[in-house]
């Protein structure tokens, strides 16, 4: 199914060539921020705020100060004085780098401890004594909406209470005609649960500003590099630190998923005291740290509902979000696009009406929603509308897969304008849902779940049949702080024939240094193996807004595609002159130009390349380099087909998914063994928060599983086995008709594994149960059905 | 108030001055400079930091520099000899067993006890050996195959295809 038009040696798209960048994994020589050592350096260590709410009534730092080796003692009030206790969000909301008078929530940086070793770091910080004054907090989204409810904000001029924004798409009064008159509606309640990226690798910087050339090189865990360094100099360049004397290098990243989107108040803090002291800084956070008080995933209250006809026509969906956005409102979204919820939310359906609002609160808890390896709540989207769907046809009591199959947009309906307003590239929704039920021989599934229900015993079959949005974006709708999302390639080929290329983008695992090669060797037939890519570096690379929400193939990849085609070009021309013959009557292959009915007569690209430098045409310009920055014209819409399969024991209510096969459509893949591991990884954050993951708190805003000895990442037991497989639907408007897929499986996993589990507890009068669905919650939940007074087994 | 002491890395005698609080996971990184090591947690739950102490593989976080005197450890920098690249490492790159690789020093070093004590496990008794290592990137289904991979290669076995299968 995937065909490749080059040689092995050349490698070009379709080969599931071996990586790059492994060997220098696998030897140790990985170069990760903590990794990263300077002269002179310093260790700093962060006082939190064991309350979610209260005063800052006093900071002593006199004991922290006598420690020797202790440098300095940092609060909000110091950095006051700079103007440098607080800083912009990714949304143009604020936060506090360093609280002057309340803290806002658990785990909230309070003051910074600066010393020569990490070690006296750790017990200055346990030396700052620090006097609160608690409050009482405010913890439930709905409370904090209620006109009585304490304003959490008063620091913003116009807020009045602590509703943030409300965001609405779709035709409202159609949509609620349609509900009053359908025949069948349907309605669940449900709560996508705060998760946590947990990237093994957690957040850190190294920040050294050299004080005599007014210069500032910040090593740090970051997906975006060259967005964070216009953002520190929006923030210091009042200060004099101008965009052209900082360098922001993003070395080797363990893992990002979102959460290295953020710019987090340790890194403001490591900058500030490096600008101060005039040594550089490194700052490492812990695992707790990370999760307690770096950004949170999800946390969507969401209305869903359906109308449709008794024999199975979708009519229309409603979809009401509340949206817990803690303490400021730093969530990662395109500024003009609040909620990806709205472009995706009617999923791989066609039906002409939708509504679809989102309203987002302050609340004292962590701030700064990520779209956890999504597009910007897509997951949520994909969750609320695979879930209804699911509550549909158990409703009219018909089979789950084949109501999708009555209501898929047909391929030849695209590109497809959906009721909220977007235009889907691409799309044979039906050919994957028949692979993946041809797979699991989803009949005979469905008799085995007959029998095995006349004896009690719990089976559930579950679908995902979802669409996604990815390669954000373009640019009329997408933009960070105003700067338009776009990414870039650039491509210099050296005399030899070997080549650099350097991307805005920043692998954090997905394996660009082999893909973004593999496309340039496509395109020019340079082996992919003389291609050398690099990323990470806002002194070298290209402008760029890294790589998140799937984006590096959709833009990057388009990009350097584009750069390659431009260095094409040239070589024809080049070609034509050594061979003496018109442009017109050369032909291409991978790796050389001949002349058409001659092939003998042909230049190779190495011979071209060598040419640029040594015998190009008269009146050309020497040597051979391309940038192109690419700026999509649509975002690309790469689709799945997931049937999860579940066994429930009737004892123990232990969960076991059996089987799980993922047919994707990502059209064309250009190295299906890293998509392939891109697959796997995300079904397994995929299967994190329906079975395991959240982050509790109580009710006075103490976290209840801060560290990973409870927050309940999966081993490689809880990992299923995945099978794996694909569908092709180029996009029609990417240059190689690529759509990305690193987080197709993290956005349809928990929906199937739900859809599974709530199958299996069909014959019980369950229709809906919150993620992530654990044992007790199933026990729990027969138990209210009053199933549990006689054993469920026969 | 320091403590001397001594360890055999990767076959070197090195000699350190350390504070009796100091991790062993910290001795490694800054005062021996191996940063092939890694720290991801603070609890001993994520595995990043295993190594091997006189041949078993243990969590450096977990344990203090002094408890390690005079032991040989093996870190991943010693595991490629001049003969060449040893099999886990060969397996973990054949196989697509990393992505960020942040994980992949500890599970290299675990997956090498597991198989000395069971050259030949199940996928069973493999996922359950590497449970104490999370891997947040892979899915761990190519880190098992990694481990298969290394198995064969170490019992001189014939290798199992490194190629994708692909539900079609
Ligand atoms: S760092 Fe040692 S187990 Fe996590
Ligand atoms: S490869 Fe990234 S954590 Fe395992």
């Amino acid at each position: 199914m995937i065909q490749c038009k080059t040689s092995k040696e050349i490698g070009g798209m379709g080969h599931s060539m071996k990586r790059k960048e492994d060997d220098r994994f696998v030897h140790g020589k990985g170069n990760y921020v903590d990794d990263v050592k300077l002269p002179g350096m310093l260790y700093m260590d962060i006082v939190r705020s064991p309350y979610a709410y209260a005063k800052i009534k006093n900071i002593d730092a006199s004991a922290a100060l006598e420690i020797p080796g202790v440098v300095a003692v940092v609060t909000g009030k110091d950095l006051e004085q700079y103007n440098l206790h607080w800083m912009p969000t990714l949304m143009s909301d604020t936060q506090m780098v360093l609280p002057t008078d309340t803290v806002m929530y658990q785990s909230q940086e309070v003051a910074a401890v600066i010393a020569t070793e990490k070690y006296i770091a750790r017990d200055g910080r346990e030396a700052v004594k620090v006097e609160y004054e608690p409050m009482k907090a405010l913890v439930d989204p709905y409370k904090a909406l209620d006109e009585d409810a304490p304003l959490l904000r008063p620091d913003k001029e116009d807020q009045k209470d602590n509703h943030i924004w409300h965001w609405e798409a779709g035709q409202k009064e159609e949509t609620d005609k349609i509900f009053e008159n359908a025949e069948v509606t349907v309605k669940e309640q449900m709560h996508i649960p705060r998760i946590h990226v947990s990237s093994i690798e957690t957040c850190g910087c190294v920040a050294d500003y050299n004080k005599v050339d007014n210069h500032l090189t910040m090593y740090m865990t970051t997906q975006a590099p060259h967005a964070i360094r216009t953002v520190i100099a929006l923030v210091a360049g009042h200060v004099g630190l101008t965009e052209e004397k900082i360098r922001v290098i993003a070395p080797d990243i363990g893992g990002g998923f979102g959460g290295k989107v953020p710019v987090y108040p340790g890194y403001v803090i490591a900058i500030a005291v490096s600008f101060l002291v005039g040594k550089p800084v490194k700052w490492i956070e812990d695992r707790s740290e990370n999760l307690q008080a770096d950004s949170f995933a999800r946390d969507y209250h969401i209305t869903a509902e359906m109308a449709g006809t008794k024999d199975g026509k979708i009519l229309a969906t409603r979809m009401k979000v509340l949206a817990d956005h803690g303490y400021t409102d730093a969530s990662a979204n395109p500024s003009k696009f609040p909620t990806g919820m709205f472009s995706i939310g009617t999923g791989s359906y066609d039906y002409p009406n939708a509504f679809m609002e989102a309203d987002a609160v302050y609340t004292n808890k962590p701030p700064g929603g990520v779209a956890y390896r999504c597009s910007f709540r897509v997951t949520e989207a994909v969750h609320a509308i695979e879930r209804i769907t699911d509550r549909y046809a158990l409703e009219i009591d018909k089979d789950p897969a084949q109501v999708r199959m009555d209501n898929f947009i047909k391929k030849e309906q695209f590109p497809y304008q959906s009721p909220t307003g977007w235009e889907y590239d691409s799309g044979d929704y039906h050919a994957g849902l028949e692979l993946a039920m041809r797979t699991v021989d989803y009949d005979g599934l469905r008799k085995e779940q007959a029998e095995k229900r006349k004896k009690g015993e719990l089976m559930g079959i579950g679908l995902s049949t979802f669409t996604e949005i990815v390669g954000a974006g373009p640019s009329k709708d997408f933009d960070i702080l105003g700067i338009k999302m776009f990414d870039s390639a650039e491509i210099r080929v050296h005399p030899t024939g070997k080549a650099i290329a350097r991307f805005g983008t920043k692998s954090q695992g997905q394996g660009h240094e082999t893909t973004y090669a593999q496309i340039i060797a496509e395109e020019l037939g340079i082996p992919a193996k003389d291609i050398q890519v690099e990323e990470g570096d806002t002194d070298t690379a290209p402008y760029g807004l890294g790589t998140y929400a799937s984006r590096s193939t959709p833009t990057a990849g388009a990009a350097a595609a584009m750069a390659a085609r431009k260095l094409r070009d040239k070589a024809k021309k080049i070609a034509a002159y050594l061979l003496e013959v018109s442009e017109d009557d050369l032909e291409w292959e991978p790796g050389k130009f001949f002349v058409k009915g001659a092939p003998e007569k042909s230049k190779t690209i190495q011979e071209i390349v060598f040419a640029s430098y040594t015998n190009h045409p008269q009146g050309m310009e020497a040597g051979f380099e391309a940038t192109h920055y690419y700026d999509p014209p649509n975002l690309t819409f790469p689709s799945g087909a997931y049937i999860c399969i579940v066994d429930i024991d009737t004892d123990t209510f232990e969960i076991k998914v059996r089987r799980f096969v993922a047919i994707d459509d990502a059209g064309h893949i250009i190295n299906p063994m890293v998509a392939q591991g891109q697959v796997h990884g995300g079904l397994t954050q995929g299967i994190a928060p329906a079975m395991y993951e959240e982050l509790i708190y109580d009710e006075d805003g103490n976290i209840l599983n801060g560290t990973l000895m409870d927050y309940l990442v999966p081993t490689a037991v809880e990992s299923p086995s995945w099978e794996t497989g694909h569908t092709v639907t180029p996009s029609p408007h990417h240059p190689i008709g690529a759509k990305g897929i690193g987080e197709s499986p993290t956005v349809g996993a928990p929906p199937a594994i739900a859809n599974a589990i709530v199958d299996a507890l069909k014959p019980y009068g369950i229709t809906h149960l919150d993620i992530p669905i654990t044992p007790y919650k199933i026990f729990k939940a027969l138990k209210e059905k009053g199933v549990l007074d006689k054993p469920i087994a026969e | 108030m320091k403590t001397p002491i001594t360890l055999k890395i990767n076959g070197e005698e090195h000699s350190f001055e350390v504070e009796p609080r100091t991790l062993l996971v910290h001795l490694i990184r800054e005062q021996a400079n191996m940063t092939g090591t890694h720290i991801g947690c603070d609890t001993s739950s994520c595995g990043a930091c295993t190594l091997l102490i006189d041949g078993k593989s243990a969590k450096s976080c977990t344990i203090l520099a002094v408890q390690a005197n005079g032991k040989e450890i093996t870190t991943v920098e010693g595991l490629a000899t001049a003969e060449g690249v040893h099999p886990i490492q060969e397996g973990f790159k054949e196989n697509h067993g990393l992505h960020c690789g942040f994980c992949t020093p500890g599970m290299m070093l675990r997956a090498i006890e597991l198989l000395e004590k069971n050259p030949d496990p199940t996928e069973e008794e493999i996922r359950w050996g590497i449970s104490g290592n999370l891997c947040r990137c892979t899915g761990y289904n190519n880190i098992v195959k990694a481990i298969q991979y290394a198995g064969a290669k170490m019992r001189g076995d014939e290798l199992p295809s490194t190629e994708p299968v692909f539900v079609e």
